[in-house]
């Protein structure tokens, strides 16, 4: 019988080679994790994606959050947030909230983190094409409350080539895209040296349908494509690369998702080193993990609990830095408050119950794992290579390829549930008969009118003089191809809106349009 | 392909508002493409109005909406009116992506068509439009 992994790697019915392993934890290339003691040293940190409505509620759900034992904050922005537009823009309309808080302008990021004291909570923003403008308000907050922003710690995902090849929250052009990658990676190596400036993330490919090599392998060939342009502009990769940080899925097959997180870190390790990274910080690949949203399904959500439980422990034993654990409910709508509980819960169980976090990298030298990691190697460098021939990734998302790999594999997988050749347990096989319906989580629609009133009175309090210097020196600098994050702050802190920096930005770098 | 049917059946498949999940969209794309359809996708971004106006130029069926970001009971009821103006009740609307069953009935008395849930056999989808074209539209 042959059984294959979802990447297409087969798999034998028992291993025998044994693999001579030199290779320690915290050494070159990282196989084995980038740290020599792993969990022994500091548990991975417990983060749960969550942002929804008003920066209020947000709010409320952060101290509720933080109150149960979550050890990092990481932001859910909506659409509009995401897009730059603002909640009253036409284009608004039904969005506003829905997946994520709604920030409109300073004034909702000093309501999102009231109460919060952002010296000692590291947080992680999911925000890319208006990353600038996001982490421009968190250090203005940070300045507000008083703290020295060269301790502020945190990420924002700032990937754009992901956007255009499988999530979609683009605006600007990829060359200008780029541009204000590098220009955020600068600004921070300088003025905020703790944060992570951008999270490379496989996750919302692998959720747009990759399989779990071409998941690993498009991300690292983004990855390669930042520190290009990075290296481009002048900066050191012995200091930016310090920062970088990535962001992978986890599904369902255990042993490959294992394998693909080692892997991960020797491909990176080898990446860096090749194009000149000689400080084992800027070589190690430090990654947050999501378990897999796609592979929740809408039918007897319960059993998403123990999928997600799967993931979860398949991420602590890959050596992830931090984790979020979905909610069973979430092929349904956002989480509902129980489901979020019990989510958290779950890393908990496995962090202090379970005994998995108690050594480094409990699999090393497992014949199946050891081969399973070398194999997904071997298949994610074909890709990377057929990449760097069409000229990285930036061409290679331009011609559609990657796009099209992932559609493609997407169909594959939907056939193979479809014909029963894979079993998903509720969906394809053992259906109940009758459904339960659990009770879901709902977003009010008056949020935007709320949003859309503290617009009109902060347009009419602001300081229009300031602002309008600050917007004009923004537009100077974005065409003068200087760095625009001290441009952007200034915007912020004169309670520019995000719609208002946004429009200016595609006034000056156009649109990018797959049309 | 039903013989009953001297040209392939028209769909328009649409990704309304901000959303930018375009996997189930592409799937199901491809899918009628494979059942032997016409398929018209029109990418992300669309308005109801986008929609509505390419749902007419193209002639179409039928048009399938995805939307997972929540914002489909403004979506769908601004398409219906549209619709309406336009005269095109004898196209069908239906769609899916993550919308609670209590909106899909909200929907469903607006005159919406079916509404699909995650984990749909892309097959049920192709039947179901099959069988309302059948029905409604003349050919």
């Amino acid at each position: 019988m042959q059984i294959k992994t979802t990447s297409g790697i087969e798999i034998k019915e028992v291993y025998t080679e044994p693999k001579n392993l030199s290779e320690l934890p915290g050494e070159f290339p990282y196989t084995r994790g980038i740290q020599k003691d792993m969990y022994r040293g500091k548990m991975w940190t417990m983060r749960q994606y969550a942002g929804f409505s008003t920066a209020e509620e947000s709010n409320r759900r952060y101290h509720y959050l933080l109150s149960q034992g979550t050890t990092g904050l990481s932001v859910a922005f909506d659409l509009p947030t995401q897009i730059g537009y603002d909640s009253d823009d036409p284009m608004s309309e039904g969005e506003v909230g829905k997946v994520g808080v709604a920030i409109d302008s300073l004034q909702d990021m000093e309501l999102l983190f009231d109460g919060i004291d952002l010296q000692k909570v590291s947080t992680s923003m999911t925000i890319n094409s208006t990353a600038a403008i996001l982490l421009a308000m968190y250090i203005a907050v940070a300045k507000k409350q008083g703290a020295d922003i060269k301790l502020i710690s945190g990420t924002i995902q700032n990937d754009i080539l992901k956007e255009y090849a499988a999530r979609g929250t683009y605006i600007y052009p990829p060359k200008p895209s780029m541009r204000l990658i590098t220009d955020i990676f600068e600004y921070c190596s300088k003025e905020v040296p703790k944060w992570n400036t951008i999270s490379i993330s496989g996750y919302h490919i692998r959720e747009a349908g990759s399989t779990a090599v071409q998941e690993l392998a498009f991300t690292l060939a983004n990855g390669k494509a930042y520190l290009k342009a990075a290296i481009e502009k002048g900066l050191d990769i012995n200091v930016f690369a310090k920062r970088l940080s990535f962001f992978f899925n986890c599904h369902n097959n255990f042993f490959e998702e294992i394998a693909k997180f080692r892997a991960a870190r020797r491909m990176w390790a080898n990446i860096t080193k090749e194009l000149g990274a000689t400080d084992p910080s800027a070589q190690k690949l430090r990654f947050h993990t999501q378990t897999g949203g796609s592979t929740l399904t809408a039918q007897q959500p319960l059993n998403n609990i123990i999928r997600v439980t799967n993931q979860a422990l398949a991420a602590v034993l890959g050596g992830t830095q931090s984790l979020h654990t979905n909610g069973y409910d979430e092929a349904l709508s956002l989480p509902t408050e129980a489901a979020a509980r019990i989510a958290l819960r779950t890393q908990q169980i496995i962090a202090f119950e379970s005994g998995a976090a108690d050594t480094v990298d409990p699999l090393a030298g497992s014949y199946f794992v050891e081969a399973l990691t070398d194999e997904v190697e071997a298949a994610a460098w074909q890709y990377i290579e057929k990449i760097d021939a069409m000229g990285g990734a930036v061409n290679a998302i331009e011609l559609g390829y990657i796009q099209e790999e992932i559609a493609a594999a997407s169909y594959d997988y939907q056939k193979e549930v479809e014909s029963e050749e894979r079993k998903i347990v509720g969906l394809n096989s053992y259906g109940d008969k009758e459904e339960i319906n659990p009770e879901t989580f709902r977003v009010n629609d008056s949020i935007r009118k709320m949003q859309m009133e503290k617009i009109a009175s902060l347009k009419s309090s602001r300081n229009n003089v300031y602002l309008r210097e600050a917007l004009n020196d923004l537009e100077r600098t974005a065409k003068a191809g200087e760095n625009v994050m001290p441009a952007v702050l200034n915007c912020v802190e004169s309670y520019a809106t995000v719609g208002e920096i946004s429009n200016l930005l595609r006034k000056v770098f156009g649109e990018y349009s797959t049309v | 392909m039903d013989t009953s049917f001297n040209r392939p059946i028209r769909v328009l498949i649409a990704k309304a508002g901000l959303d930018g999940h375009d996997r189930g969209a592409k799937v199901i794309a491809t899918s009628l493409r494979d059942a032997g359809m016409e398929v018209i996708y029109t990418g992300l971004r669309q308005t109801p109005e986008m929609i509505v106006n390419t749902a007419l130029q193209e002639d179409v069926d039928a048009i399938g909406i995805s939307i997972l970001s929540g914002a489909h009971m403004t979506v769908f009821p601004k398409i219906m009116q549209l619709i309406k103006e336009k005269q095109m009740d004898d196209v069908l609307v239906t769609g899916g992506g993550i919308i609670p069953a209590s909106d899909m009935s909200a929907l469903n008395e607006l005159g919406v068509g079916k509404l699909f849930a995650p984990g749909t056999n892309t097959k049920d989808i192709a039947t179901y439009i099959t069988g309302w074209v059948q029905q409604n539209r003349n050919f």
